[in-house]
């Protein structure tokens, strides 16, 4: 936790094949803020919260995370045969939370499809499932890469509630996304 | 000492002479030893008649092949430990020219067991075995490194995949040995036999010299080929780049 | 559900997995027991002729039948995305892949060596070998599955790569499939059993490490 900052990388530099994706990133984390990574596709935004997820080792520069951190990729995470209910308990038990699972899932508006298996929800009940994820265990740093993505809107005002709310208890998030931030960011990235 | 051959210049610099030379040493020494394997060398009943004059090739092959592993397994962890670009080169270049020479020993055993064991292939020579099993292990290494969509994850694959199966050669050897020796192994070559005379053993190191020298120059030409295909993908991703 | 325990949870979500994935756990079952059933029309069916190669031929269909699962093994986690969430533990990844892969051993493996007395029966091996033999299988299987589990990281990423795991993991079976010949042979006196127990440890120790490399890879 030193100066207080989450994350901190100094001049990430990617690159895909032959071809530079970006270079030169520097980028803070602190508690409270929101930062948003900007570009059009293929400019490198996954590539970049991959880097900063630890999933990627960047060709230059370093990540340093200092708590830990919540997840959410373009994949939900969810197996075929995984019911919304069992998806929780499983990340529950793997992470050591205290909560219900079901109180999660009724919370994301899950109650209907609760053991439903992953094979036939649909793409926002996934989604709602993978978000329900976060709420498992604290972890002050929240990497979501196109968070609102198959959210209807009863979807994205929850999301924006999470979000809002995890930012008052003093956690960061960086999110990559494509049109507008239904919550106000701190800073922008663009690459 | 490696970061003298991990620059790419440098070793673009030193390979375009070094390579064609060792070619021509290469190609002379080898056959200076055919030469003398066909028409110099004495017949020696006791190695087979004129079949073993085979072994002037076998032998050469069959030390070219177990090395080319070891070689290709030392490219891969200095390419995994210090991530030199030269050092993958190397280990993507030598993989074919490794099998070409494990194929080449088995061709050439195969050829000289039909005589003299009366059969092309015999299971129960350990070091048959042995070869054929590196050859496998060429073979998977060439078709993950194909299968995988990017230089760098290439990279990575094989050199995983060359450390895994270093690791298990002597145990593959090992069990190979136990193997043959249950099941009575014959061996086309009987090095255990009378002192090799000097009249067959200069021609045989000789050759081997010169089959070392001209896989040394295959694999640096390959890795010039390399570098070259590496840099039209820098030249075509900058076109791309810009429009 | 107190304190974590992402090694456990791993193993039950592979099990659930096995179970689940259209009859997985039976696929490799059937495999193998169809491949044995080929043996005695390709070789013919005098029982010496079989008696002699019975133990030898449940080791091929062993070996073959091991290698059926591995294709989805690593891929469908890289596919559905819980890759990506196992490689960002704080647990190390090779335990999350040992225990992925013990859990599929148990469930595609362990009934393959449970069935071997059956099919050695009809086979021809004499009774009394039947039993030590399965020792000898539940070893040599548990090696199969974690250098099968190898390979099987290695091509997590190729489409359709079942034909490449088969290509990358044969040759690491043969130090367990000679040892293993030998231990099931009858009269084959000597440690062949220990050097068969020898290679799977060996198994154990080193392929956990070179899978998470290899999935690891998968990921980035």
């Amino acid at each position: 936790m030193t100066d207080g900052l989450l994350i901190e990388a100094d001049g990430l530099g990617a690159v895909r094949g032959e071809r530079m994706l970006f270079s030169g990133i520097h980028l803070t984390l602190r508690p409270g803020e929101a930062l948003v990574l900007r570009g059009p596709n293929g400019s490198g935004k996954s590539t970049l919260l991959r880097l900063l997820a630890g999933l990627s080792q960047p060709s230059v520069g370093e990540v340093v995370r200092s708590r830990p951190h919540h997840w959410l990729g373009h994949r939900d995470g969810i197996k075929p045969h995984e019911t919304p209910r069992q998806h929780l308990r499983h990340w529950g038990r793997a992470w050591g939370s205290q909560k219900k699972a079901d109180e999660i899932a009724g919370h994301m508006g899950l109650e209907r499809p609760m053991d439903v298996p992953g094979r036939l929800l649909s793409a926002g009940q996934r989604r709602r499932t993978a978000l329900g994820r976060l709420l498992l265990v604290d972890r002050p740093i929240w990497l979501l890469d196109e968070p609102f993505n198959a959210l209807d809107a009863d979807g994205r005002t929850l999301l924006t509630e999470l979000i809002a709310s995890h930012r008052e208890s003093g956690g960061g998030i960086i999110a990559a996304l494509h049109g507008d931030a239904p919550f106000k960011a701190s800073r922008e990235v663009v690459l | 000492m490696i970061s003298i051959f991990a620059n790419p210049h440098r070793f673009m610099a030193l390979s375009r002479w070094l390579a064609p030379a060792c070619l021509v040493i290469g190609v002379v020494l080898i056959a200076w030893s055919v030469w003398q394997a066909l028409w110099i060398v004495p017949q020696d009943d006791y190695q087979g008649g004129d079949i073993m004059r085979a072994m002037f090739i076998h032998v050469p092959s069959a030390w070219l092949a177990m090395g080319s592993y070891m070689g290709l397994a030392l490219a891969s962890f200095v390419w995994f430990i210090w991530r030199h670009e030269l050092a993958d080169m190397a280990a993507k270049s030598i993989a074919p020219i490794g099998a070409g020479y494990t194929a080449m020993c088995l061709a050439t055993g195969a050829i000289w067991g039909k005589p003299t064991w009366g059969t092309w292939w015999l299971w129960d020579d350990a070091r048959m075995m042995s070869v054929l099993l590196m050859f496998f292990l060429f073979l998977g290494y060439m078709a993950l490194r194909a299968a995988m969509d990017t230089r760098q994850k290439a990279a990575r694959a094989g050199a995983i995949l060359a450390m895994v199966g270093a690791v298990n050669v002597p145990l593959i050897k090992f069990s190979v040995d136990i193997w043959a020796s249950i099941h009575q192994g014959a061996s086309v070559i009987r090095m255990d036999g009378p002192a090799m005379p000097a009249v067959y053993l200069t021609p045989l190191l000789i050759g081997a010299l010169g089959h070392l020298i001209f896989f040394g120059a295959l694999t640096m030409i390959l890795m010039r080929a390399e570098v070259w295909q590496r840099r039209g993908d820098v030249i075509m991703a900058r076109k791309l780049a810009g429009g | 559900m107190r304190s974590p325990s992402p090694i456990r949870a791993a193993f039950r979500q592979a099990l659930a997995e096995a179970w689940a994935g259209g009859a997985g756990a039976l696929l490799p079952i059937g495999f193998f027991a169809g491949a044995a059933m080929l043996v005695p029309f390709t070789v013919g069916s005098e029982a010496n002729q079989l008696a002699a190669i019975g133990t030898g031929v449940l080791w091929v269909a062993l070996a073959l039948a091991s290698l059926v699962s591995m294709e989805r093994l690593f891929q469908a986690d890289l596919e559905d995305g819980t890759l990506e969430l196992w490689a960002q533990e704080d647990c190390p990844l090779f335990l999350i892949a040992t225990a992925k892969i013990l859990a599929h051993w148990t469930v595609s493996g362990l009934p393959l060596v449970l069935l071997t007395p059956l099919i050695g029966i009809t086979l021809q091996v004499p009774a009394d070998q039947l039993l030590p033999a399965m020792l000898a299988y539940g070893l040599g299987g548990l090696a199969f599955f974690f250098w099968g589990g190898v390979a099987g990281a290695l091509a997590a990423s190729v489409p359709r790569g079942g034909l490449l795991i088969a290509l990358l993991a044969l040759p690491l079976f043969v130090p367990t499939a000679i040892f293993g010949a030998l231990a099931a042979e009858p009269g084959a006196a000597g440690p062949n059993i220990l050097f068969l127990a020898a290679s799977t440890l060996f198994a154990l120790a080193v392929a956990p490490f070179a899978a998470s490399a290899a999935l690891r890879l998968a990921v980035d």
